[in-house]
């Protein structure tokens, strides 16, 4: 059973249509990269799935149980909406780390307000409390900032917020794990160090929807790529057939763009 | 000599006045800000409406109307006169306070990054959560100093409240320019001098707390 089903998303904003019927599937520990010029709907499309957009039309299944369906009419609880919120992680362009918050703080906020919510936490709180902690550094170890726990954003290198924010990510335990466009406000030489992170993810067998500019990334680290234009994907497959042997023009022209560069 | 301790104990006394309302004012005036706040960013639209009227009428007239409009409104329009002048006085600076604070505490709320927000929602966190764990700290350390200054302005504002006789510091020492004596009332200036002093420096204090990130 995929663990991920997108059926036939549409979105508008007024009267411009943003997705125009995009639908994928993705197994456990799949890897998938989108790729697609401005303005094709990729960001639109994670934000649809991330629940910051509604989508005006199509069905999203997890695990094969509806997480969202347009077409029903009932009001979802709040409570609801965060419960399948937690089924997926999403790791935003802009980092948008919490600024008065350490590298650790961050990362441990949102598990520590979840485990207010567990019957035992008052009971338990010392240890609950520790062992969010614990996993919390064990994931900035993981990304390479053991070394910057304490230090706050402001103190870190794009790159570095980068990591600690694909950490907080991963602290919730998302079943799949969203990348909107990860390296695109970082400079050239931070960028490895990102996808270096993603890399050992993809290692660990984490599914991750990717939408990325770094085509040779794409092609190393994903099993499945999906082509988007004009809010819809015009094209998809393995990176050999999409980024080696492109059979829609568009692809074509977008991929000998960035040939050239 | 006697003259002198008199002075002092006048102009302290009224000092004493305007520091009352000017806490009492704060201590109300800075959680009813927040409640018009979220009246003037509601998603309700009469709410809205009716929030932005209100903050237009009182930020539209002077405070010193207002002070009368309290005083004398409850009396003539409901029959229940008010009974003690300084609390038509605090009344108004809170009304008229939280008006101000309001419009403050929006900009600041307003300037937040939409990023954070979402940050906090992609974590499953409540919009309470969100509101209290990520954004207000934020908003806190931007309207400092905006706060600050609104801070000091109402603090000279208190002496509005000898219009309808309460005996504030620069009432206290209009009574002896009666006598001949010009100076205690210049010597209020310094009862100001001082505490916006102080103030100032607070805000500083605060500032400097609050500096250890940078947005």
């Amino acid at each position: 059973m995929p663990i991920l089903e997108i059926k036939d998303i549409y979105k508008n904003f007024g009267k411009t249509e943003v997705l125009k019927g995009v639908s994928f599937s993705m197994e456990k520990g799949d890897i998938l990269a989108v790729l697609g010029s401005s303005g094709s709907g990729k960001t639109t499309l994670l934000r649809c799935i991330n629940f910051l957009e509604t989508a005006s039309k199509g069905q999203i299944l997890v695990d094969g149980k509806s997480v969202f369906d347009a077409n029903e009419n009932r009001k979802i609880s709040s409570k609801e909406l965060r419960r399948k919120q937690l089924n997926f992680g999403l790791v935003f362009q802009s980092f948008n780390l919490f600024p008065q918050y350490t590298a650790l703080q961050n990362v441990m906020l949102a598990p520590t307000l979840l485990a207010k919510e567990r019957d035992d936490y008052k009971e338990n709180k010392t240890q609950i409390i520790k062992e969010i902690e614990t996993d919390a550094i064990e994931l900035l170890s993981r990304v390479g900032l053991s070394e910057k726990l304490s230090n706050y954003p402001c103190e870190l290198s794009g790159g570095q917020q980068q990591r600690v924010s694909i950490a907080r990510a991963l602290a919730l335990n998302p079943k799949v794990l969203f990348f909107d466009e990860p390296t695109s406000a970082l400079d050239p030489e931070l960028t490895g160090e990102i996808l270096k992170v993603i890399k050992d993810l993809a290692k660990k067998h984490i599914t991750m929807v990717i939408v990325t500019h770094e085509i040779d990334f794409a092609r190393n680290v994903a099993d499945k790529i999906v082509f988007m234009a004009d809010g819809k994907i015009i094209e998809s497959g393995s990176p050999e057939e999409v980024i080696d042997n492109p059979k829609n023009e568009r692809t074509q022209l977008f991929l000998n763009k960035f040939n050239k560069e | 000599m006697s003259q002198f301790t008199e002075i002092c104990q006048s102009l302290f006394s009224g000092f004493g006045l305007n520091l009352a309302l000017f806490a009492g004012t704060l201590i109300a005036a800075i959680p009813l800000g927040l409640i018009v706040t979220l009246g003037s960013m509601s998603g309700f639209k009469p709410l809205r409406w009716v929030t932005k009227t209100f903050v237009w009428i009182i930020r539209g007239t002077p405070l010193m109307l207002q002070i009368f409009v309290v005083l004398y409104a409850p009396g003539l329009l409901f029959g229940m006169p008010m009974r003690s002048r300084m609390t038509a006085v605090l009344a108004a600076f809170i009304i008229n306070y939280a008006a101000y604070f309001s419009e403050i505490y929006r900009g600041g709320i307003e300037s937040i990054p939409k990023g954070q927000y979402e940050a906090g929602q992609v974590l499953s966190m409540t919009k309470v959560q969100v509101f209290f764990k990520v954004i207000l700290f934020q908003v806190i350390k931007r309207i400092v100093p905006p706060m600050g200054n609104e801070i000091l302005t109402l603090i000279k504002d208190t002496s509005l409240a000898r219009i309808v006789g309460v005996a504030e510091v620069i009432m206290c020492a209009e009574r002896f320019t009666k006598e001949g004596l010009i100076g205690p009332l210049f010597s209020t200036g310094l009862f100001f001098l001082i505490f916006c002093g102080a103030l100032t420096l607070l805000f500083n204090y605060i500032e400097r707390k609050l500096d250890y990130y940078k947005n």
